[in-house]
């Protein structure tokens, strides 16, 4: 399946979770995580099933004002 | 020694702060230097934001992320950039599992050119995120019926803007900040549009309890003498509003006593 990291296409298994999202871009922690604009805990990185389509945002800290 | 500004402490959701500063860390020209400039201000809080993975590659990941561990002061997540109440929640939530922290700077822009707050949705955005358990701190316009509204939802503190983020104007609009200040009761911290000193001290001495600022030390000459010249003046303006300044005279009258003055007579 096609989904979208950070803006990005990419290419998963259709078995694929946001565990897998998230080690494909070799994300350094800290970082969360949404899917479609809604956040997803860290605890259910796993369990989180992808499907076609989707939208992952993995943020970091960065300075703000 | 206790000093009566000491004791004077600020206090949002419940928890106080013996600095009424909170300033920002973004646009310093080194960490370096935003170090020095928070060692020097000793403020509240630091604001940060979040940003995805890799998009801002100087700024992002471990170095501030230590930095900010470093330096000990209390995180307050922003919401910056957020277009829409969905949006808004998602980040707070997200800085909530990053930073470790329920408190929230939440920012829901209504117009990319001046960034003014979008009014007609940052209540129910902060609705939202209260009923989540976030300590909201909402950045807002000066709208008195706006901030009685979030006041109205559950927020404990409300930040209206003295300008628009990054212009250093200072307020624009006194007569609605002394009119704001006057009919709320809750803490009313002043985020953005402070450019020098003077404008802290002026807002604190109509009886704002704190400021958020970071352009105005940030891209100062000198940040970290700047940090502390709006750390002093903020707490200059917080003491003379505890003070109660003298009433206005339209005349002039002499200070120093008239009964006696030598080489004095009547024509």
């Amino acid at each position: 399946m096609k989904v979208l990291i950070n803006r990005q296409p990419y290419e998963l298994d259709e078995s694929a979770t946001l565990d897998d999202a998230i080690a494909m871009i070799q994300a350094k922690p800290p970082y969360a995580a949404a899917v479609n604009t809604q956040f997803v805990p860290r605890t259910q990185y796993r369990q989180h099933g992808l499907r076609d389509g989707d939208q992952i945002e993995i943020i970091s800290p960065v300075t703000g004002g | 020694m206790a000093t009566p500004e000491n004791k004077d402490l600020l206090t949002l959701y419940g928890e106080s702060f013996s600095s009424r500063l909170l300033l920002g860390t973004s646009r310093y020209p080194s960490p370096a230097v935003l170090q020095a400039a928070v060692e020097q201000a000793r403020p509240a809080m630091l604001t940060a934001s979040l940003r995805r993975q890799g998009a801002i590659q100087e700024e992002s990941g471990q170095a501030f992320w230590q930095l900010l561990k470093q330096l000990g002061v209390p995180v307050l997540p922003n919401t910056a950039g957020c277009h829409g109440v969905q949006e808004a929640i998602t980040t707070a939530q997200m800085a909530r599992e990053v930073f470790e922290t329920s408190w929230i700077k939440l920012e829901v822009i209504g117009d990319d050119y001046t960034l003014q707050p979008d009014t007609l949705n940052l209540v129910e955005a902060a609705e939202a995120l209260i009923k989540d358990g976030f300590k909201v701190l909402p950045y807002t316009t000066e709208d008195l019926v706006l901030c009685q509204r979030l006041v109205d939802v559950g927020c404990q503190a409300v930040m209206p803007w003295a300008a628009p983020i990054g212009t250093g104007k200072g307020p624009v609009n006194p007569y609605a900040m002394r009119t704001l200040r006057e009919r709320l009761d809750v803490p009313m911290i002043v985020d953005a549009g402070l450019g020098r000193p003077s404008h802290a001290c002026t807002v604190m001495e109509w009886g704002y309890d704190g400021v958020l600022l970071n352009t105005a030390v940030a891209l100062s000459q000198d940040p970290a003498a700047m940090a502390l010249a709006f750390a002093n003046a903020t707490q200059a303006g917080r003491l003379a509003w505890r003070s109660g300044a003298m009433a206005e005279q339209e005349a002039a009258q002499p200070s120093t006593p008239v009964l006696g003055t030598p080489f004095w007579h009547h024509p």
